[in-house]
């Protein structure tokens, strides 16, 4: 056994001794122990490099906030975890761990060598030392900065783990479980709440851990904590999150929780998510999260075996461990007593207790006489010896007038400090909650809440022991009955003990060491040292915001924890204000670091976003067709035959449908059943074509803009009855179209009686597009007849095919003669089968989007949201035939007449031929007036569409052009992203069978 | 995530919503000034403190509705349905020091 | 003439989670399914026919033997009823309203799973946003709601059992996030 443990005590298992190393070397920890608590079990204080020095830093506290002891956690080279806090790291058989911040090695590290030149790394340095010359910021300086500074490593390789959340309610959510949370749950539970009970710790009890002395309704702590927790966790309105961390308060109480489930495990189950994020919605939140020691500000008080006296006294009673061998206590406040009393009772050699103040309370003073203790009053460190970790500290007398008298060089293998304790407000701050400064403590404590939440216990300020419990359990009850429970008894607690925690000092103390000069840390993670806080406010910042900004100060994992009151203090004094006027900065989530994993959750990989599937997906990816994502839809691309690549497969596919027949999958189209008395005029209104007249049975174009009269979606729609439309939409715009009907229909147009129902998922459609579409489905119909006479183009028939309910609609999106056969879904692949062996039979092809899209731009047809963009007017987009004009009111209809859209320059959509046949312009490339024009012209329009025409055998292009239409004939050129722009030929769009002779056949 | 009252299913995740814009904003007659269309369009209104807004439980009961909720602090003080009575807006409280003194 | 064209599920290939006396997870067999849009009176009309009569109560479920009618919203009703011809018993259904409305057939557009066992509720919270607890999501509560990012209908038809129909398309991605938000119940 090392002589850091003790003999017995503490909550670690001494029967189970777990191996584990740091930084390459074996060492023996116990079950129980945190890294911290293991390493400092072997001697070892230096842990690792800070920020911008490299200077060489220890273990700091024993909890979350320690911002020093920041390492590598690895388990495979996947599973390397950088900035985790050795403190908080539960010790497991195996494990690897690695300092940080330093190269080659820990203990010499070369770029340490900052610090003798860290007259260049004061507050600010970015933003001053590197500006010239200008090129070498981008190349050598950020490079090499970014390599030097920096928290730990990103590992390189994917996230192998998985992470899960959880949505969960609750009357009352206790954040904290030290005395204050413990009863508080207690009684929330005993008055018939529903109770989340969260700490961030392995065990709950949180400052009674480490509290071997007091004792609660006359049991040890140890008894009375197995009791309350054992209660809580029998009833099964509690829930216990061990482990877990509230680290971020959002509104109307909602509270996230990031629960740590494997991290403390050597073999974790592979079924465990590494990390569970607990998403509470909570009517009532008791904020029990305690206070943080804060450390003294004196000359170099940053070396290793310098810590919080509190942490030291934790150290030894939770973990059986001594951080040292001869210590010097350095304190303002009652507290560090204990920790002393403590530590020479275990066996530590204490020099001697340096008190800042010049009259600690005779009672804390003469109990520590009692036990044999040395006290200095008015007593102070000006500074500290050591290397790698401290060997000696200056203690010298404060005089009346704060010079320093006499002086003595004290050696010391540990230094334990306290300042005073901070409430800690980070959760009440975050919701939104007001803040109170106490004058006479300095402390700023939770005014009123942001939401429904209740601070209790030192986070409030409240130290007794026996206050805090009476205070927690009193606010569980009252929470309880908030939430709309019965309630419960009043019940008061009485203990014996408990930690004294009045005094504190803010700032720098006293010292005679030329502050220009000395070393004296705020910040220790970010190297800010006093004299930093000073030069900020010598440049001018005045307001704390700024100051932490210009110096880092409390950025990053310390997000103020540790720092924030005593920057606060020492810029208030150099401003010359009080500190309260200065500010406080914003605490912000997450209160300590959280993994990416933690925020993705279960949203990765193919659960990242849905995948919409087509009925008919499977078939498609059989029969080897790419797929390309159109919204959330996968569609089928084009369909490759042997050794063809895209172009080839598309050329195919185009001349396919335009000499014998082709098929495609045309189900992710949008469908809303529009049905009512009603029905018809609210189609008038809601898209620019007249409806009253269309017969049943018969299909109509649909062009919508909304009211500003631009060009919002489109699709066919089809009368099915006097009182029922049959509308599709393009694949991307359903759900707005749908939004947008809804939208008006419950708000402005409520005099009509008309009722809409998404049918998107309803049908399966299956196009079949060329000369011999009638001739494949003409085996498959049954009750329709679709002759030419009998059905002609833009129809629609209700009927069967292949046994099943269908709709045929006689449409077309290639020019050729068409059919698209709706039919319920789950018959999709059946009947798709059925007309493949058709289509196969007559010589065709199934086809993709790619195919479809030349097929409709030989057409001229048009894609709302490719051809248009929300800025053109359907006369601009070349559909402006299909406005009613004769109506009197649909959307868009006084849009249309506003001035701006029917005066001179107005884009329109029209067709490019470029002169060199063989050459597709880029979709996007703009279009100006020459090969070359000057610097500064404007572009004339660009290229929405560009496709290879197999079957014209060249390119075809369309475009929205300033006139366009009064430019037919002209030429334009097009620019390339390759080389200079080349001419091409304003045309009609409509490229292919201009006169429709092949659609009505 | 806010807590919404949609007035027909209750308090809801903010997430089953989606806002839209800006409440009251009337359609005006086809007869109105281009200036009139113009303002019905584009100018909404935008400022700190309460404002009437629409939302739509589009994750649930499909209805637009109207609220009353502040921009600053996010709170609800009022939905109502489409065609009710405007509820009042709530004076606002006089933003007191952000940090009380005691001593 | 052709032969008649086989039906096929949107669950087809894909692998359904359980979780040994936690979990089940079953495919709710096919079924007639309506959307109602109509008035309270339309849908009180409805249901002197079709048994269960739509609730006007926010968010509740009505049913009557092997038929019910889910409220989705104050004029939106969801209807399910055992397999069968669905325009068949839409045009009778119809009939019996005076009032306008409109009932359309949307049985292929949803599918549904049912959820049941002791951890059914958790591994629904694992992407549904509401309180699912007994007093907030009583038996018969039904609503349009979310999972992750897929819109659902939730229906808890017991106290271990939930009932979850959504759109067909959703089908992988719903089923993959049951399966991922059930694992860890396993352990």
């Amino acid at each position: 056994m090392s002589r850091f443990r003790t003999e017995a005590g503490g909550r670690v298992k001494r029967d189970k001794v777990l191996s584990f190393t740091f930084d390459g070397v074996a060492y023996q920890g116990l079950t129980g122990d945190t890294l911290a608590s293991a390493l400092l079990a072997n001697g070892v204080h230096l842990v690792g490099r800070s920020f911008k020095y490299h200077r060489p830093r220890g273990i700091v506290t024993a909890g979350p906030e320690d911002q020093n002891a920041l390492i590598t956690l690895r388990r495979d080279a996947a599973r390397e975890t950088p900035n985790l806090r050795a403190t908080q790291v539960e010790l497991y058989q195996g494990l690897e761990a690695e300092s940080q911040n330093r190269w080659p090695s820990l203990k010499f590290d070369v770029n340490a060598i900052n610090g003798l030149a860290s007259s260049l790394f004061v507050s600010g340095f970015y933003y001053k030392t590197f500006m010239w010359p200008r090129s070498f910021w981008k190349n050598v300086y950020e490079p090499r900065i970014r390599a030097a500074a920096g928290l730990g490593k990103a590992p390189a390789k994917a996230d192998p783990d998985r992470y899960t959340s959880r949505y969960v309610h609750c009357d009352v959510l206790v954040i904290g479980a030290g005395p204050a949370g413990l009863t508080a749950a207690l009684a929330a539970k005993e008055a018939g709440a529903t109770v989340i009970l969260a700490d961030e710790g392995a065990e709950f009890g949180g400052s009674l851990l480490g509290d071997a002395v007091t004792t609660i309704e006359g049991k040890s702590t140890d008894a009375w904590m197995s009791d309350v927790v054992m209660n809580l966790a029998m009833s099964d309105k509690v829930r216990m999150l061990a482990r877990t961390t509230a680290f971020g308060y959002f509104a109307d109480n909602f509270v996230a929780l990031v629960e740590r489930v494997t991290d403390h495990l050597a073999a974790p189950s592979d079924a465990l998510p590494r990390e569970r994020l607990w998403q509470v919605r909570a009517k009532q939140v008791i904020l029990a999260t305690g206070a943080l020691e804060r450390p003294l500000v004196f000359p170099e008080n940053d070396r290793p075996g310098i810590m919080m006296a509190e942490a030291g006294r934790s150290f030894l009673n939770r973990y059986g461990v001594k951080v040292g061998l001869r210590a010097v206590v350095f304190t303002a406040t009652d507290s560090a007593y204990r920790a002393a009393i403590d530590l020479k009772q275990a066996g530590v050699d204490i020099q001697l207790i340096a008190d800042l103040r010049a009259r600690p309370p005779a009672d804390v003073v003469d109990e520590a006489l009692a036990c044999g203790l040395t006290v200095r009053a008015a007593s102070t460190l000006c500074g500290t010896q050591g290397g790698l970790r401290v060997s000696a500290a200056e203690v010298g007398e404060v005089n009346g007038d704060l010079t320093i008298g006499r002086k003595e060089v004290v050696d010391c293998d540990v230094v334990l400090m306290s300042g005073g304790w901070t409430p800690n407000i980070n959760l009440h701050s975050q919701s939104r909650g007001r803040l109170i400064y106490n004058e006479t403590t300095q402390n700023f404590l939770p005014g009123a809440p942001g939401y429904d939440n209740v601070s209790i216990g030192a986070c409030k300020g409240t130290y007794d022991l026996s206050a805090t419990m009476n205070e927690g359990y009193a606010a569980g009850e009252a929470a309880a009955r908030a939430s709309g429970r019965k309630g419960g008894m009043k019940k008061g607690f009485s203990s014996l003990g408990g930690l004294a925690m009045g005094g504190g000092h803010l700032g720098v103390v006293p010292h005679d060491r030329d502050p220009g000069r000395v070393k004296a840390f705020v910040d220790f993670q970010h190297d800010v040292t006093a004299k930093d806080i000073k030069l900020a406010t010598r440049e001018g910042f005045q307001s704390i915001e700024h100051v932490k900004r210009f110096t880092t100060t409390g950025m990053a994992t310390d997000q103020g924890k540790t720092s924030n009151m005593n920057a606060l203090a020492i810029a208030a004094k150099a401003i010359g204000k009080a500190i309260p006027e200065v500010g406080l900065t914003t605490f912000r989530l997450p209160y300590t670091p959280t993994t990416f994993g933690n925020f993705a959750g279960t949203a990765r990989g193919d659960l990242f976003d849905p995948i919409r599937k087509t009925p008919m997906h499977d078939w498609a990816a059989a029969q080897g067709a790419p797929f390309e994502n159109v919204a959330l839809w996968k569609r089928a691309w084009y369909f490759p035959k042997a050794g063809e690549d895209m172009h080839a497969a598309v050329n195919r596919e185009c001349k396919t449908v335009r000499t014998t027949v082709g098929m495609f999958d045309a189900s992710t189209l949008g469908k809303i059943e529009v049905v009512g008395p009603d029905a018809a005029e609210f189609m008038n209104r809601m898209y620019v074509n007249p409806w009253t007249k269309l017969e049943i049975g018969r299909c109509r174009y649909g062009i919508m803009c909304r009211d500003d009269g631009f060009v919002y979606d489109d699709g066919v729609v089809g009368r099915m009855a006097a009182d029922r439309f049959h509308v599709t939409t393009t694949t991307g715009g359903a759900p707005r179209v749908m939004n947008l009907m809804e939208d008006y229909l419950q708000t402005e147009f409520t005099d009509l009686k008309v009722f809409l129902t998404s049918t998107t998922e309803q049908w399966a459609v299956i196009a079949v597009q060329g000369p011999k579409a009638r001739e494949v489905l003409a085996p498959l119909v049954e009750g329709i007849d679709i002759g030419k006479d009998a059905m002609p183009h833009m129809s629609v028939r209700e009927g069967r095919i292949c046994g099943v309910p269908t709709r045929l609609f006689r449409i077309s999106f290639t020019g050729e003669l068409g059919f698209e056969v709706n039919v319920p879904a789950d018959y999709g692949q059946g009947v798709l089968d059925a007309i493949w062996r058709e289509v196969r039979e007559a010589g065709g092809c199934a086809y993709g989007t790619e195919a479809m899209h030349v097929l409709r731009a030989e057409k001229g047809y048009i894609i709302v949201g490719q051809d248009t963009d929300g800025t053109l007017t359907p006369d601009e987009a070349g559909v402006g035939w299909a406005v009613g004009k004769a109506k009197a009111d649909f959307l868009g209809k006084r849009g249309l007449m506003r001035p701006d859209l029917t005066g001179p320059s107005r884009k329109q959509l029209i067709g490019l031929l470029t002169v060199d046949p063989k050459r597709v312009p880029d979709e996007g490339a703009q279009l100006v007036a020459s090969a070359a024009p000057a610097k500064g012209s404007h572009a004339l329009g660009h290229v929405t569409s560009a496709y290879w025409s197999e079957n014209l055998g060249r390119s075809i292009a369309m475009a929205q052009l300033e006139n366009g239409r009064a430019r037919l004939g002209e030429t334009v050129y097009i620019t390339s992203l390759t080389g200079a722009a080349f001419p091409a030929v304003v045309a009609d769009p409509i490229f292919y069978d201009k006169a429709g002779a092949r659609i009505d056949v | 995530m806010l807590l919404v009252t949609c007035p027909y299913c209750g308090p809801r995740p903010e997430i089953e919503f989606r806002q839209a814009g800006e409440a009251h904003i009337a359609r005006p007659a086809i007869t109105c000034s281009d200036d009139e269309w113009a303002d019905f369009l584009y100018m909404r209104d935008n400022h700190k403190g309460y404002m009437r807004e629409r939302w739509r439980h589009v994750a649930g009961c499909g209805r637009f509705f109207n609220v009353v909720r502040h921009t600053v602090t996010d709170k609800f003080v009022a939905s109502y349905k489409v065609g009710e009575e405007k509820p009042a807006i709530p004076a606002e409280a006089a933003a007191g020091p952000r940090v009380e003194i005691v001593r | 003439m052709s032969e008649t064209a086989t039906r096929l599920s949107a669950f087809a290939g894909l692998t359904l989670p359980a979780v040994r006396n936690r979990l089940s997870v079953t495919v709710a067999p096919d079924a007639i399914r309506y959307s109602l849009r109509g008035s309270p009176a339309a849908a009180a009309a409805l249901g002197a026919v079709f048994g269960p009569v739509p609730s006007t109560t926010a968010c509740r479920a009505t049913s009557a033997g092997d038929r019910a009618a889910l409220w989705l919203g104050p004029d939106e009703w969801y209807l399910l009823a055992p397999d069968g011809d669905a325009a068949a018993l839409a045009a009778s259904l119809s009939a019996a309203i005076d009032e306008p409305h409109a009932l359309v057939d949307i049985s292929h557009r949803n599918v549904g799973l049912i959820l049941k066992g002791p951890r059914a509720a958790d591994v629904l919270n694992g992407a549904c946003p509401l309180d699912l607890s007994e007093t907030a999501f009583p038996v018969g509560m039904s609503t349009r709601t979310l999972y992750a990012k897929a819109e659902i209908i939730l229906w808890r038809t017991g106290l271990d059992t939930f009932r979850v129909e959504f759109w067909r398309s959703f089908a992988g991605y719903i089923v993959g996030l049951i399966a991922e938000n059930a694992r860890e119940h396993a352990v």
